[in-house]
């Protein structure tokens, strides 16, 4: 909860320093409030765990800024209610930003979501936010990391220098969850390289630019890992659990894209050393877009990435040899309708799993949102293989504030 | 006689020099006229506007899109621009960030505020629909000189207004149009009317403009587009306000930090 008092300390502390201006207009609110219901075909591999899962968001934003726009303050809490899960119960804040912006530098402050990279199967080189594996399996909701950011920008391209206070810990899926582990995750076991624990203070460097059709960017990040490795232990109740372990790591990422017309190429590549060893992993291809397909508004993109890490099979990750293959199409109409059908394969496994996601519009307000994923042919010594019996069918709708 | 035949040869010069002015093809003719267009809209500096734009399709049924747009002069080459997506309410703060060329693609980024993530995008779909509406990218980007190659076609009388009709042929790769019939009236040189045809060369589309509004004594521009799809039936109406201009928008206002922060 220590997250919590970080909130609070900084709920004391903005608005001591918030001039008069910011009070007296009011700011921008918006957000959503979304239901979902998941439906897991397959009966569970445990008996705690359920077939249907229903659950109730709410993300709100609220956004002033003042000093001729100079100035901003962001704030986005997140709260999910869920019936299946209490760890999936749960509530954070997404941001709570603070940005001054000068005449080529920008200081960013506060719980911030950051992104960084240019590949769609895995993100490598995004190592600053913790991922909230809790909300959502596909590792793309993540949660809010506190940091002291200050950018440079200028004709060499754009320099960030982040200093990050606080580790934030994964979320999982409880015991009672889908989508987890065979023995259930204990985070009140966690431990940490550090001797600080949370309290390490990691630090990041980034630097990025344009050239004409290349997008580079280089980064390095010293500090705690966002990736936990597990080891098997026994609960406060004799169960059998997974305890996570987060290593201190240096990594440094390289992310490049080439956009030739209709081909995008891409490529992040990593280096990292941790516990004295050093590993090397990388995502690279490309994605080609056919525009008006059929005499349609239609686009269809195709998508081809190649993953590979050198530690092979004894990697802590299911992508070690993987090949990624996805179809995109957005049929450009009122409602931006959309699909993106996916699939990685292990390439020396034969195992893969699909994924399907489509949204779209609905009158002008609401927005209907469609997610699903079959696990086929998993392997025993595969990471998710305790996931073979939970391929789900997913669908949210949110109303837009 | 040597002195004699060059002042022949000079003073023939001076006489025919007019004549050639009045011989003009009509393909110089339009190039000079598109020319005109674009000196006139110079010096403009850097703008701001707010747009909606509302969609109707075949049964009449309504929605709409609110659009914020920076724009900054580049001289010698196209625009930078960056457009503020407000609403549907499900994309608000996407926005994207474009530096036009006149030939070669334009460089386009888009940030979407739900991934924090900005994506560098292909420039190549000009022919496809901007937000589901009926104009497509290519209709609103920079319209630099050198995107078309021009023919004046006759002069006639559009909206009780003396234009020139002119014909522009995309010279820019995968474009969605063969041609284009531009009506400009004679005296400010605004844009009244442009007809689009097709890859087929049938008519696809026509776009006329209205409340057209001086700003700084010298700059037009329109306060209502409308595109109406002769092949589908829907149409789209654009309505521009607020326009300010010289606000003092530089370079450093069209960056990626400065997308993702553009709300």
């Amino acid at each position: 909860m220590n997250i919590k008092q970080i909130f609070l300390l900084a709920a004391c502390i903005i608005p001591a320093y918030t001039p008069s201006s910011l009070l007296a207009g009011p700011g921008e609110f918006t957000g959503y409030v979304a239901g979902e219901v998941r439906i897991f075909p397959e009966s569970a591999t445990s008996s705690k765990q359920g077939e249907a899962q229903l659950s109730f968001s709410i993300q709100p934003e609220y956004f002033k800024d003042w000093d001729d726009g100079n100035q901003s303050l962001t704030i986005v809490p997140f709260v999910r209610l869920d019936s299946m899960d209490p760890e999936r119960t749960h509530w954070d804040i997404r941001e709570l930003t603070w940005i001054k912006v000068g005449e080529n530098w920008e200081v960013r402050a506060g719980l911030r979501k950051l992104f960084w990279g240019v590949a769609e199967s895995q993100h490598l080189v995004d190592v600053i936010n913790q991922t909230d594996l809790v909300d959502s399996m596909d590792g793309e909701e993540k949660l809010g990391q506190p940091m002291v950011n200050i950018s440079f920008m200028g004709e060499q391209g754009t320099l960030d220098m982040f200093l990050l206070p606080y580790f934030r810990e994964r979320t999982f899926p409880g015991e009672k969850g889908r989508l987890r582990t065979g023995y259930y995750i204990d985070t009140d076991q966690t431990q940490y390289e550090s001797g600080a624990e949370k309290e390490h203070i990691d630090w990041a460097v980034r630097w990025f630019q344009s050239l004409g059709d290349w997008d580079l960017g280089l980064s390095h990040f010293s500090g705690t890992s966002r990736s936990p490795t597990f080891s098997k232990g026994i609960d406060s109740d004799g169960n059998s659990v997974l305890i996570p372990y987060y290593a201190l790591i240096e990594q440094t990422g390289m992310d490049l894209q080439a956009t030739k017309g209709a081909w995008l190429w891409k490529l992040e590549v990593i280096s990292q050393r941790s516990q004295g060893d050093r590993h090397q992993a990388l995502t690279g291809g490309f994605e080609y877009t056919f525009v008006g397909v059929m005499d349609s508004a239609a686009d269809l993109g195709l998508i081809t990435e190649y993953l590979y890490d050198d530690r092979g099979e004894s990697a802590p990750t299911p992508l070690e040899s993987d090949l990624m293959v996805g179809v995109r199409l957005a049929l450009n109409d009122e409602a931006s309708t959309d699909f993106l059908i996916g699939t990685i394969v292990d390439v020396n496994q034969q195992n893969f799993a699909v994924s399907l996601e489509s949204s779209r519009r609905v009158g002008e307000d609401w927005k209907l949102s469609l997610e699903g994923r079959v696990f086929v042919n998993l392997p025993e010594e595969d990471p998710i293989y305790s996931m073979r019996r939970d391929s789900y069918m997913q669908i949210e709708l949110a109303r837009y504030f | 006689m040597k002195l004699l035949k060059y002042t022949i040869v000079l003073a023939l010069t001076f006489i025919l020099l007019p004549l050639t002015g009045f011989a003009q093809t009509p393909e110089e003719k339009g190039l000079a006229i598109a020319k005109e267009i674009d000196k006139r809209d110079e010096g403009f500096g850097d703008s701001t506007a707010k747009l909606t734009m509302t969609l109707r399709n075949k049964a009449g049924r309504e929605s709409f899109r609110y659009i914020r747009f920076k724009t900054l002069e580049v001289k010698g080459d196209g625009d930078k621009s960056l457009s503020i997506f407000d609403k549907p309410r499900d994309i608000k703060g996407t926005a994207m960030l474009t530096f036009s060329h006149s030939i070669k693609p334009d460089d386009q980024w888009m940030f979407l505020p739900a991934l924090k993530r900005v994506k560098r995008i292909s420039s190549r779909n000009k022919s496809g629909p901007f937000m589901g509406s009926e104009f497509a990218f290519e209709d609103l980007g920079s319209q630099e000189v050198a995107k078309y190659t021009y023919k004046w076609v006759l002069d006639e009388k559009y909206n009780n207004l003396d234009c020139f009709v002119l014909e522009r042929r995309p010279a820019y790769e995968h474009s969605g149009y063969t041609r284009q019939i531009v009506w400009v009236d004679q005296v400010e040189y605004r844009i009244q009317k442009v007809e689009y045809y097709d890859r087929k060369n049938s008519l696809l589309k026509t776009q006329t403009f209205g409340g057209y509004t001086k700003y700084l004594d010298k700059y037009w521009r329109p306060g209502n587009m409308e595109m109406v799809n002769h092949q589908t039936s829907k149409s789209t109406k654009l309505e521009w306000k607020d326009y300010k201009f010289r606000v003092g928008l530089k370079e450093s206002n069209f960056n990626r930090n400065s997308l993702k922060r553009a709300r």
